[in-house]
């Protein structure tokens, strides 16, 4: 036990890491299936993911443009957030609900 | 020995949280494990030596995402949805993406970290400030795609306000335009009142 703690933090852990928040952000989307709400938060979990990875990246191989990138994915994120909230309120206002099962305006 | 131990409690903490956050019935307890995922990976971020993400991760989406969220949440006045297993529906497409994971995993414990050299000749990361570092090559390398993230973010601030107005009859506004229009004649009056029989 003391030796596992004793090991390196690797790039390896990053990537595992990361690439488990990126599939726990996939599996919401896939999970709350009635709010819109939910999936925008797997939305954001889904880039944080990404920006782990990226950062480890940069650490590990000594070039910034990692953290250059995921500043940008950060203003990215920020934006849609906005936006998606925004169109969230809208059809609110319209429907009076953000189910995603009763989004079905434009199926035939 | 003590950065691996603290490396696995604030990871697991990461983990824990992203769960909570997709399987919290209630938004708002949602929301809050957002903004503990997000905290604990801002730690995580100064283990790397990325300090001015990390303090730009709490800004930007604990300040201001999370708040917005949390803001959206509340007034949106969302019933608590009931709990339903809906796995079996995704059978097909959830085994493919975990048989991607797995391959994906696989393939992390087994790689060779040798082949991580230098990629490029940016600024080290140990010989200056991260911010200044940063700074130094954001303003000149990336001076484009910095300006462009300004016209993105200006153009979702316009977007949403545009969406997001409104006019609803009966709420009292200022226009500008009928305050400036407005003539002397229209708003005041002269009237001569006798001695003894004003109002």
């Amino acid at each position: 036990m003391i030796e596992f703690f004793n090991l390196p933090i690797l790039i390896n852990h990053y990537l595992i890491l990361s690439s488990l928040i990126f599939l726990l952000g996939v599996i919401g989307i896939f999970l709350n299936r009635k709010n819109v709400i939910s999936i925008l938060m797997s939305i954001e979990l889904i880039l944080l993911g990404v920006n782990i990875n990226f950062i480890a990246f940069s650490y590990f191989s000594s070039d910034l443009t990692g953290q250059i990138f995921s500043l940008f994915i950060l203003t990215v994120a920020a934006a849609e957030a906005a936006i998606g909230l925004a169109i969230l309120v809208v059809y609110f206002r319209n429907k009076g609900t953000i189910d995603v099962k009763d989004i079905n305006v434009l199926k035939g | 020995m003590y950065y691996s131990i603290l490396f696995y409690i604030f990871s697991f903490f990461v983990i824990l949280s992203s769960v909570g956050v997709i399987t919290s019935k209630n938004p708002v307890y949602c929301v809050l494990y957002l903004i503990l995922a997000f905290i604990n990976s801002a730690i995580l971020f100064l283990f790397l030596n990325a300090e001015f993400l990390a303090m730009l991760l709490i800004v930007v989406y604990v300040g201001a995402v999370a708040v917005l969220f949390l803001f959206v949440v509340m007034m949106l006045n969302i019933n608590i949805e009931e709990k339903k297993s809906k796995f079996l529906k995704f059978k097909p497409l959830s085994v493919i993406l975990g048989s991607i994971i797995l391959v994906e995993f696989l393939y992390f414990f087994i790689m060779d970290n040798s082949t991580l050299e230098k990629l490029s000749n940016t600024p080290n990361l140990e010989q200056k400030n991260n911010t200044i570092s940063l700074g130094n090559i954001l303003y000149t390398d990336f001076a484009l795609l910095f300006q462009m993230c300004g016209v993105i973010l200006l153009v979702a601030m316009i977007g949403a306000i545009v969406l997001t107005l409104r006019k609803r009859p009966g709420v009292k506004k200022q226009i500008i335009k009928n305050q400036v229009d407005t003539k002397k004649e229209d708003v005041i009056e002269v009237v001569s009142v006798k001695n003894n029989e004003g109002a």
